[in-house]
């Protein structure tokens, strides 16, 4: 049993789901929430599938030891442009879904690039087009449909895929949300891609001179949080019937936070799908359960400013034991560490 | 004594970054089971050939020959497809992998088929253990381990006994024991001398004399880019390659100098600007 627990710990993502268990605890206890009543309620899990179609790219470039924080723009971004080539030109709505993934393409295809070809850290590079993507978004739509808030309706289909409100209550894109989680965790943990991934993250210049194909893994994985983030933007389009060139910014740091508490390694190398899940539903019932609780509304990102710092420094403690973990405990553990 | 052809071989290599020249004339050869030693102090040198010899930069003249046939590195990754390895002063450079996922880094071992080919983490931990308790260290036993978690001198043995595993022919070593202690360092020796054993010819990069002598079969001191002494096993005493690395013969004309000077001036020593060295290149 102990060594069970003991196991449990030593993963990357055991910082993710003690925290979880802290924050409803807490919730419980001195929120006088239900557990039933929050379990079942819908608004948390609408914030973290929306969320977590974002963080969990974020979460991979992290490990790769990147980072993008042009998904803010990317997000209305992704729902002007369905809007205006659907609902204001009248072109299918196929058409509009394209575009809005091939401006994520596009921008991703631009991240990517220059973060090979420039020594430019990407937080740098993503802040550039976060920023210019903003001006793009908000000029196109101004000049093209003289507003900054466009309408549109979606045929049956497109509502059933990607704006259907489940039960009347919960949104299709948390069907996307799991299935996309469940695809990039079978990737990450068990094809060599993810190992490729891991190695960027530790040592690039030791990963590329192994043969890993370095520069196209990291466009690669800059197109997929740009597309990831146009996809978000598309559903939530559809879903509201219209689209504004405002919001999305929210998304940059709680990403962020779902990725760090999830316990990927800002400095890349370390971290799983599994932590960047949980981090992320952590996050969507500290700032959406809070309603459920006596506590007032106000207090959430005291809560989350305190959960990201115990639970990085959770993760820390249980990084150094799965470092110096000996099965079989033979012998006194070498203190050398290395830089972890 | 051992007059295999040299596997790997240097004729008259220059390299310079622009105006500056930093190899000058470089002839050296490795024969497979045998240990090349290259000494030199900081700034010697010593990186710029470690690097020509692993295919990160081109001589500006020269040649580099394998098994007598000149060759041209495009880059590094066309020098390990030859069979040379280098093997750097950290060892494992994923500290957060496990040893079976950074033994196979780039090479997994997949099971399955299409798209759900997935990497096979037993077979990958069955091997990268074997390989490294082949070259002596049992007490790595569990592939799943993390390689930060490992000594210094096991996570050298694990990359040597990767290279190993991976083909190498030559193994480029550069400052395996400079940050270890004196025992781990002493595992790192007992590895250099078993893959000598099995006929790699390896290339020992150090400053400290005692490690270069423990496994060294032939000798080469770089001063200031140039060969500055090459020589065999037991030619030379500890004092005097030592004496050597630090620019021995330099050392040795200024302190002349200093004497003489002294012996005219009633035994008064000079002021430092009186006595110059040897003017540098």
């Amino acid at each position: 049993m102990m060594d069970a627990i003991k196991s449990v710990l030593r993963r990357p993502e055991a910082g993710s789901i003690l925290s979880l268990i802290g924050v409803v605890l807490f919730f419980i206890l001195f929120g006088g929430a239900n557990l039933g009543t929050l379990v079942g309620a819908a608004s948390w899990v609408n914030f973290a599938a929306n969320l977590g179609i974002v963080a969990i790219p974020v979460g991979l470039l992290m490990i790769s030891g990147e980072l993008d924080i042009s998904i803010g723009a990317l997000i209305p971004a992704g729902s002007m442009t369905t809007a205006i080539l659907t609902g204001y030109y009248g072109l299918p709505i196929g058409v509009g879904i394209a575009g809005a993934l091939a401006v994520g393409v596009a921008v991703g295809l631009v991240n990517g690039l220059l973060t090979i070809r420039t020594s430019v850290p990407s937080l740098i590079i993503t802040l550039a087009t976060l920023v210019a993507m903003q001006g793009v978004v908000l000029s196109a739509s101004v000049l093209l449909t003289g507003t900054a808030s466009v309408a549109l309706t979606a045929p049956d289909w497109a509502k059933f895929l990607f704006g259907q409100l489940i039960g009347g209550s919960h949104q299709v894109i948390i069907i996307w949300w799991i299935a996309f989680a469940a695809i990039i965790g079978f990737v990450l943990h068990k094809t060599r891609y993810g190992n490729w991934l891991f190695a960027m993250g530790g040592d690039r210049v030791s990963a590329r001179n192994a043969g890993i194909p370095t520069d196209r893994m990291t466009i690669a994985l800059f197109v997929l949080s740009a597309v990831s983030a146009t996809f978000v933007g598309i559903c939530q389009a559809i879903l509201f019937n219209s689209a504004q060139v405002s919001g999305g910014m929210n998304f940059i740091f709680n990403a962020i936070v779902s990725v760090v508490v999830g316990g990927v390694l800002l400095t890349g190398g370390f971290g799983s799908v599994v932590g960047i899940f949980v981090g992320t539903i952590t996050f969507a019932i500290v700032s959406q359960g809070i309603y459920f609780t006596q506590i007032d509304r106000n207090w959430s990102n005291l809560i989350i400013g305190v959960m990201l710092l115990v639970a990085v420094l959770m993760n820390q403690s249980f990084r150094d034991l799965a470092l110096y973990f000996r099965p079989r405990g033979k012998r006194s553990l070498p203190r050398e560490p290395a830089n972890p | 004594m051992n007059d295999k052809p040299a596997i790997l071989e240097l004729r008259n290599v220059n390299k310079s970054f622009g105006p500056i020249d930093v190899l000058h004339d470089i002839s050296l050869r490795v024969r497979a089971g045998e240990v090349l030693c290259l000494l030199g102090d900081n700034g010697a040198g010593k990186s710029t050939l470690i690097k020509t010899l692993a295919g990160v930069h081109k001589p500006t003249s020269g040649q580099i020959l394998m098994d007598g046939q000149p060759v041209t590195f495009a880059g590094p990754r066309e020098a390990q497809g030859q069979g040379i390895a280098t093997v750097h002063q950290f060892g494992g450079t994923f500290p957060l992998m496990s040893i079976g996922r950074s033994f196979f880094v780039g090479v997994e071992p997949t099971k399955g088929w299409g798209p759900f080919k997935i990497y096979d983490r037993k077979r990958a931990n069955e091997i990268a253990v074997k390989a490294v308790r082949d070259f002596g260290i049992t007490r790595i036993d569990d592939g799943d381990r993390l390689v930060g978690g490992l000594s210094g001198g096991e996570r050298q043995s694990l990359a040597i006994a990767r290279a190993v595993y991976f083909g190498a022919r030559v193994l480029i070593l550069d400052e395996p024991t400079a940050a270890l202690g004196v025992k781990q360092a002493s595992h790192v020796l007992r590895i250099v001398n078993e893959a000598k054993r099995r006929g790699l010819a390896v290339v020992f990069i150090t400053h400290q004399v005692m490690h270069a002598m423990a496994v060294g079969d032939h000798f080469a001191v770089l001063i200031r880019g140039a060969i500055a002494a090459d020589f065999r096993k037991g030619e030379k005493s500890r004092e005097e390659i030592t004496d050597l690395m630090a620019g021995g013969e330099t050392m040795a004309d200024l302190e002349a100098q200093v004497e003489g000077y002294m012996e005219t001036h009633e035994g008064h020593p000079p002021s430092p600007q009186v006595v110059q060295g040897p003017a540098a290149p």
